[in-house]
């Protein structure tokens, strides 16, 4: 792989044993991957911060946060001084809200540890926004711009929305990242891997954020790793806003492993769909309509049986503060059946925004919660005694099941609430 | 006394075959094949204390790949996959060598962090010359899997 100068100087020690171990690992990375070259990036997101028991028992064995990070971050068996970050990082979500350990099942002690990283990571440079959804608090690339980005719902965000171009990193990628401020330059990062290889024909109108999570979930698994690119004759009628192009994103990153795609005369690399598909025949045409539609949503019902619901979560991927709003409206008045609970999750700067509107409490007085950081998924938390879900995301509806051998509806978001405040399922695809 | 009667047949040679691919961990190793047709995920697909598949449908789901050489198309799911098989070295259930078809970062990155040597860009598909139970030698440097038939 060639390195440039300044790349040579910092794999040569120059900048110190830290930076020297990131390069080290970059030119692993790159070499494996038949690399020709680095990609400087000054966007980095990941999961940086320790949660685990086994991180714990690490950093109390081996010398403490920067034993963690040279080995977790930088696969570095010795332990090197972690300097401060040299581009701009922010951290993903993890597996507990840290403000309610007790809902989320974790000790204190392992509250106190992943505090103490949190503070490690912070006085690294980290930006504390613990989201799967970046590009809400802050951090929105622009078109073009090369990432270095964990996460498939927000990778499949960042290339096909913003246009932006990211690989699917790891922790460790993204560890040397922070500290170089480059990445492999391959897969996504060269346009020429960016044309569209599948059509999608929409012989339907895709209006809900319902609707979107449901073609998301029917082109994931048809294409799965490969590029479609959406198209409605004579155009869409209504442009799709935030919520339902990270709902469709997330379902088809789910259900197959989209991390680009376009929609004809919407997204940025897709003015036109001639563009989208670089000027060149799709390799097949996939046609979307009612019958698709309705597949789509049997397979996310798929585990379904009993209308009983004992657990509601709203906020995957993390809620926007529209979509709190909406919640709260229709929450507004109303209250979380006694066998039922409500569990709504959006990024921490979203949550104080929430509660300086009063959307925090209207929740809360009905009997629900809004929470941050992480998600059902992530945690594995449920409240107990959970048997069935009821969840308007098709992502979290694709793993709950599989994760926690729970039964999921899938519906919207007025349809979740419903079931929140009675404790049955009266669900159906409208 | 054994009553069985001695084999007029010579004893036949265990049939080897040998493919060449490019190295992406370098390294020796050896172990038993466990092949699958089955994408691996990371995150929510393994269980890394034990070293074993836990991927609901999934065709390994039960079995442990720990010490083997693992054969399969790929990795998909989560950007957890390579912290997930970092976890396996840590925890010492790793694969002895990962040999796969598909290259994404996922797997690059994963297959670096296990430390274990790992191949790709074979001249004979590995899915259909390697079968569970094998015994597979990994030169990853030299780019040679050589394959003893079991049995």
């Amino acid at each position: 792989m060639q390195l440039s100068d300044e790349e040579k100087a910092m794999y040569d020690g120059r900048d110190g044993p830290a930076v020297q171990k990131a390069m080290d690992l970059l030119v692993r990375y790159g070499e494996a991957l038949d690399a020709e070259c680095l990609v400087q990036t000054r966007n980095v997101c990941a999961t940086i911060t320790s949660t685990t028991p086994f991180q714990r028992e690490f950093a109390l064995a081996k010398g403490g946060m920067d034993a963690v990070f040279s080995e977790f971050s930088l696969d570095s068996q010795e332990v090197v001084q972690i300097p401060k970050f040299k581009v701009f990082t922010s951290h993903l979500q993890l597996g507990f809200d840290p403000g309610q350990p007790e809902r989320m099942g974790v000790n204190e002690e392992t509250v106190r540890f992943y505090e103490q990283s949190e503070r490690h990571a912070a006085g690294l440079g980290a930006q504390i926004m613990n989201t799967c959804t970046p590009y809400q608090v802050g951090n929105i690339p622009t078109r073009g711009e090369h990432c270095a980005w964990m996460e498939s719902s927000a990778v499949v965000y960042c290339n096909s929305v913003l246009g932006a171009r990211t690989n699917t990193e790891g922790r460790e990628s993204c560890g040397a990242a922070m500290l170089t401020g480059r990445i492999p330059y391959w897969g996504y990062h060269l346009p020429e891997n960016r044309y569209a290889t599948h059509l999608v024909e929409l012989d339907i109108e895709v209006e809900s954020v319902q609707d979107w999570g449901l073609l998301g979930y029917f082109i994931g698994e048809h294409v799965q790793d490969r590029v479609p690119v959406l198209h409605r004759r004579g155009g869409l009628e209504q442009v799709p806003n935030l919520p339902r192009l990270k709902h469709f994103g997330a379902a088809a990153a789910s259900s197959g492993g989209v991390e680009l795609f376009h929609i004809a005369g919407i997204t940025p690399d897709a003015l036109t769909l001639e563009q989208a598909l670089g000027g060149r025949a799709p390799r097949e045409v996939l046609r979307y309509g009612e019958a698709e539609r309705r597949l789509a949503y049997e397979k996310l019902n798929m585990t379904a049986q009993s209308a009983e619901i004992q657990y509601v979560m709203l906020g995957c991927p993390h809620y926007t503060i529209e979509q709190i709003w909406e919640a709260a409206q229709l929450l507004e008045g109303r209250r979380v059946h006694p066998d039922c609970e409500l569990w709504i999750f959006t990024p921490r700067a979203i949550k104080a925004l929430a509660d300086r509107n009063g959307y925090t409490k209207i929740i809360e007085d009905a009997g629900g919660i809004l929470m941050s950081d992480s998600c059902s998924a992530m945690s594995r938390a449920v409240p107990k005694g959970t048997r069935t879900v009821a969840l308007d995301s098709a992502k979290q509806a694709h793993y709950l099941p599989a994760i926690l051998g729970v039964q999921a509806w899938f519906g919207t978001t007025a349809q979740c609430i419903d079931a929140a405040c009675t404790g049955r399922w009266q669900g159906g695809l409208q | 006394m054994s009553t069985e009667t001695p084999s007029l047949a010579p004893p036949s040679e265990p049939k080897v075959i040998v493919i060449h691919g490019r190295k992406v961990v370098g390294g020796i190793s050896e172990g038993e094949a466990l092949v699958t047709r089955d994408h691996i995920s990371g995150w929510g697909g393994i269980d890394p204390r034990t070293g074993s598949v836990i991927e609901t449908r999934h065709e390994l789901r039960g079995q442990s790949f720990a010490g083997k050489v693992l054969v399969f198309p790929g990795a998909k799911g989560s950007s957890g996959w390579s912290a997930m098989f970092h976890m396996t070295r840590l925890l010492k259930t790793a694969p002895a060598a990962f040999l796969f078809n598909e290259m994404t970062t996922k797997m690059a990155l994963g297959a670096v962090v296990t430390h274990a040597p790992a191949m790709t860009g074979f001249d004979r598909d590995p899915l259909d010359c390697i079968e569970t139970g094998d015994w597979v030698r990994v030169d990853a440097e030299a780019g040679v899997v050589e394959i003893t038939k079991r049995g």
